[in-house]
């Protein structure tokens, strides 16, 4: 199988490891990666602010620099719904090219559990885990069952976690309320922004986890800056990082 | 006298809400609702059928809306109701006042409708002379203290037990410190039964209006809409143009829903039905209120927020009202489906609304009629900008970000600059008051090099150099 690997802006910036985990985790798995160079955002900073004459050209040059791949897997559960979801109106109606380029791109997980339908892993990570579902993976992509849908459905990213040997999942009280991120809302609204952050970590500890896992590392980034500030007794994985077999005593 | 608050931005009205101890006891009170919810519509096997059904029949509604108006309106008079139309709040409040004017009354009960707040009814009544008594008791307790509803079916949910007590002795003579629940309403009971007798006309919202039958449905609680509507000879019904539903067997449907995602219940105490006046010396009005929604029904974006059943889930689920409490949106309808409708009316006034949302989606999901809540919003927020209603600081701080987006050779550059700066700089010229990120959060730690710059140097491949 044959990728295109997108790394979103900030993870470029500020979380290489977790894009390094990505590629590292998906050669182990025998994917052929490539990594187009030029990329930088997918748009979501101005598409959610509701500039679309300048998201425009940034969805423009993505499609461009992804149309030959069959597959493009992002290591963000916002930045592939981005693409996949809310591209459409920036393109005209007929454009194949932006339609294709959209319905390949998926995120991380989803590429492990539907394409490459993976059942085991040879790591092990043990430690006390909560998940944090990131809201767009999960009421945007559906990578797993939202609590307000009275529906079953598979949690991919669980799935994925459970593969990996000595790990302990603990329950939250709240176990898919959003954490406060919404890209631009951390700042216009930073007040709410951080009570919802405060508010996730306090569930988080009080599940008696050690580590906060999630497939969004901007949901992490939100929460570990409240952590280090609060110097909170939790760190924060990104899923890509603990599939791949990273300890968790790595630098953050 | 209800004073209307003044319209400040949301991040500046929720800041005393959230920071002053209050949100935490507001999110929790409207989480215990929302679970309630929850549990409700696990009960119910074919809920997302319901959902989707529900959603159906009022895009059908509503594509057809002049012909069902017609159809009710003709079925409705055929009972022997009195028919009006106002096209907008000041036509509706002059039409309500001049039936009041006709009967000759000064004095009527009310029972909760948020039409009728949205058009300011109570202020523009008591200003020609008119007591208005509001019977919901949630909706009693904000009027006795001079303020507006926080939330469209828990109109008092923002305020706390002990603080009625004090309302409560101040208007009703109830014991000083008291703010036992029981005895609270027991005094409200009292109270209200001595409006209720002296009633001479009552006005209620409306929930549902049946097209095939003419009837209408008004769902509550206390029973008060009964009582206040029982007594008078005079029932006037005000319901925005959206309440409509085409069959008696649409009906079921909504009920079903209605409460269940309201507050968790199976049903509603009351579902009362009027079909006509009550009797030949009775008389029905149904005042017809358009205000704005059919303007919002020619847009294709937010024509949904027309299948609003104002059940409120959307407020009790939504992790920023839960926080900020209903005041800060400073709008009739607050929460996300009061996102929508009030930028819609009024974008100036409203403007920072849409942005009052992490775009989690969890309205969208929890809504019984599929209204896609967070992405309306984000598309009303394309709208403002649109109008040229976003800041001129954040139209530039995008297009810059968009310019660097463009050119990637300046962003691995920025971004190199950027590190360094975080890495070098001493920490209080990077984490200071004039960075939103960093009053409460810590920037992230700053890695020596970006992936990109990592993966030149350990994958050098003809593919990443491909472009």
């Amino acid at each position: 199988m044959h990728v295109a690997l997108f790394v979103p802006c900030y993870v470029d910036q500020f979380y290489p490891d977790v894009a390094i985990a990505t590629l590292e985790l998906l050669e182990q798995l025998g994917v052929q990666v490539d990594y187009p160079g030029g990329q930088t955002c997918c748009g979501q900073p101005m598409a959610n602010t509701g500039c679309d004459d300048v998201t425009a050209p940034v969805a423009r040059r993505f499609v461009e620099l992804f149309a030959n791949y069959n597959r493009i897997v992002c290591p963000s559960g916002s930045c592939a719904a981005m693409i996949r979801h809310h591209y459409a109106h920036h393109f005209s109606p007929d454009d194949e090219t932006a339609k294709r380029v959209c319905g390949n791109t998926v995120e991380l997980c989803e590429f492990l559990h539907d394409d490459l339908q993976l059942t085991s892993l040879d790591v092990s990570f043990p430690h006390r885990v909560s998940i944090h579902q990131s809201c767009h993976g999960l009421r945007e992509l559906r990578l797993g069952a939202s609590s307000e849908v009275m529906l079953a459905r598979e949690d991919k990213v669980r799935q994925l976690l459970d593969l990996v040997r000595d790990i302990q999942l603990m329950p939250l009280s709240r176990c898919d309320e959003c954490c406060g991120f919404g890209g631009t809302f951390s700042v216009n609204e930073a007040d709410v922004s951080v009570a919802m952050g405060r508010d996730r970590i306090a569930d988080h500890v009080k599940s008696r986890s050690e580590v906060i896992v999630s497939a969004d590392m901007s949901c992490l980034m939100h929460l570990e800056g409240l952590i280090r500030r609060e110097k909170t007794p939790l760190r924060v994985m990104h899923v890509a990082q603990v599939l791949i077999g990273r300890s968790l005593v790595g630098d953050q | 006298m209800t004073v209307r608050l003044p319209i400040v931005e949301h991040p500046r009205a929720a800041k005393e809400f959230v920071n002053g101890g209050r949100g935490p006891w507001h999110d929790a009170a409207l989480w215990f609702v929302r679970s309630k919810r929850d549990k409700q519509a696990a009960s119910v096997p074919e809920w997302e059928y319901l959902r989707t059904l529900a959603s159906q029949i009022k895009r059908h509604t509503n594509a057809n809306l002049s012909g069902y108006l017609e159809q009710f309106t003709e079925n409705a008079s055929r009972l022997g109701a009195q028919i009006h139309w106002a096209t907008d709040a000041q036509e509706h409040n002059a039409i309500v006042l001049e039936i009041l004017r006709k009967v000759g009354t000064t004095r009527i009960v009310k029972s909760k409708s948020m039409l009728t707040e949205e058009c300011g009814l109570n202020p523009y009544l008591e200003a020609a002379g008119i007591e208005v008594i509001d019977t919901d008791l949630g909706e009693r307790i904000v009027q006795l203290r001079g303020e507006s509803p926080s939330h469209i079916v828990l109109p008092a949910i923002h305020i706390k037990k002990e603080e009625v007590g004090v309302t409560f002795h101040e208007h009703l003579g109830t014991k000083t410190g008291a703010a036992d629940p029981i005895y609270l309403t027991e005094a409200a009971r009292s109270h209200l039964r001595g409006k209720f007798l002296r009633g001479e006309v009552g006005i209620t919202g409306v929930n549902f209006a049946i097209a095939e039958t003419g009837g209408l449905v008004v769902c509550t609680n206390e029973g008060n809409a009964d009582l206040g509507v029982s007594l008078p000879r005079v029932h006037i019904a005000c319901m925005g143009i959206e309440k409509l539903i085409p069959r008696w067997q649409d009906l079921g449907v909504f009920t079903r829903l209605l409460a269940r995602s309201a507050t968790g219940q199976p049903i509603t105490s009351y579902t009362s039905h009027f079909h006509g006046p009550r009797d030949a010396s009775s008389e029905l009005h149904i005042v017809l209120v358009d205000n704005g929604r059919s303007q919002l029904r020619t847009k294709s974006e937010f024509r949904d927020a027309m299948n609003c059943i104002r059940c409120g889930a959307c407020m009790n689920t939504c992790p920023v009202y839960r926080r900020s409490g209903g005041h800060s949106y400073r709008a009739t309808v607050p929460g996300p489906i009061g996102s929508v409708l009030s930028p819609s009316q009024a974008a100036k006034d409203h403007k920072s609304l849409p942005y009052a949302c992490s775009l989690c989606g969890s309205c969208t999901d929890v809504c019984p009629v599929r209204i896609p809540l967070h992405h309306q919003l984000l598309a009303m927020r394309g709208e403002l900008v649109g109008k040229g209603l976003l800041p001129k600081s954040k139209r530039w701080s995008m297009s810059f970000a968009s310019y660097l987006f463009q050119h990637p050779q300046l962003f691995a550059l920025a971004g190199r600059l950027g590190r360094m700066a975080l890495y070098w700089l001493p920490h209080f010229l990077t984490h200071n008051r004039l960075n939103a990120w960093t009053v409460a959060r810590e920037l992230p730690k700053p890695p020596k090099e970006s992936f990109s710059e990592w993966y030149a140097r350990n994958r050098p491949t003809p593919s990443n150099s491909n472009h």
